[in-house]
């Protein structure tokens, strides 16, 4: 770390690590990550678990519709991208397109959970409620969960977004767009697991 | 390190230097192919599904294959757990995954799925 001069007019490689206060956020945000793992787990041990009690209600096979559910994916991959693109044009001083991309990955961020709604909306007509069956619980909680962090998500992001629109790239706020960022990966490395073992599953076994 | 008397809020307008404007480049291109590659494990999970080419015994620890590498890229190549200086990162991230294995076998086995 020594052998190199700082600019001080310029964003270090390794902005979220720049500061003390930055380094301890950064550390205790992947702390978070950790327990929000755990979090996840029991949700979906609960949802394996529960997943054949259907009683009377409909059971995956008969609601789970895959391009649906692909195109859901695509665009919350999509969304970890476009939010990739942001932290490297922050990386290269470019402010304006940290913005720029952000804002894509926050209306892709919208776009998936209008379409999770929408989702819901279609099973609950199809006859599973929240309180139909053991299945319908753990599922309506588990990928809930899920859509209420995508939600946090945004609000978040949306925030840094409205908060420094005219304040330029500083060694404030890189770190926390970097922080909202790591988050909006780890919501896409969650749906991985939720599209493998509830849909995927809920069709293929 | 921030050097003392900096101010944090002022705005830094400065050009990166060629040498990390390099490494950019070269950082946003392992990230793109990580990316290509996500899209195709994604793709080939629901294909084998929706196909039935794969015998259902077979599809699900290939699915879940797909989701452990998927989730792999996801955590070391966009999170950057892979740069140096991220032990402490790493050390949380796989402190939560040791909890969150027995957690969903033991949930699993309390609701009472005992045969697989």
């Amino acid at each position: 770390m020594a052998d190199h001069t700082i600019d001080h007019n310029t964003l270090p490689p390794n902005p979220e690590k720049a500061t003390l206060e930055g380094r301890n956020k950064f550390m205790g945000f992947w702390f978070f990550l950790g327990g929000e793992t755990v979090l996840f787990a029991s949700l979906f041990g609960t949802y394996l678990g529960l997943r054949g009690g259907t009683v009377d209600g409909p059971g995956p096979s008969e609601l789970f519709h895959l391009p649906f559910v692909f195109l859901m994916t695509m665009i919350l991959l999509t969304s970890s991208l476009t939010s990739v693109f942001a932290i490297i044009s922050m990386k290269r001083g470019n402010y304006k397109g940290l913005l720029a991309w952000m804002t894509v990955t926050v209306l892709l961020g919208v776009a998936f959970l209008g379409l999770e709604i929408y989702e819901f909306v279609e099973y609950v007509d199809h006859g599973l409620g929240f309180t139909t069956s053991a299945f319908g619980s753990a599922f309506y909680t588990l990928v809930g969960t899920h859509g209420a962090h995508v939600a946090f998500g945004i609000a978040w992001i949306t925030t840094l977004i409205i908060r420094y629109r005219k304040s330029g790239l500083t060694l404030t706020n890189a770190p926390k767009f970097y922080t909202a960022v790591l988050y909006w990966h780890f919501i896409d490395v969650v749906w991985v697991f939720i599209f493998s073992i509830v849909y995927l599953m809920g069709i293929g076994g | 390190m921030a050097q003392h008397g900096m101010d944090p809020s002022a705005p830094l307008t400065g050009e990166p230097s060629k040498k990390t404007k390099r490494k950019l480049a070269r950082e946003l291109r392992t990230q793109i192919i990580s990316f290509i590659l996500m899209i195709f494990l994604t793709s080939l999970a629901f294909v084998s599904i929706a196909s039935d080419a794969i015998p259902a015994s077979f599809a699900l620890p290939f699915i879940l294959l797909l989701a452990v590498i998927q989730v792999i890229l996801q955590l070391y190549v966009f999170m950057h757990l892979n740069e140096r200086g991220n032990g402490w990162p790493n050390a949380m991230i796989w402190s939560g995954v040791l909890i969150a294995i027995p957690t969903v076998a033991a949930l699993m086995l309390l609701l009472g799925v005992v045969k697989w």
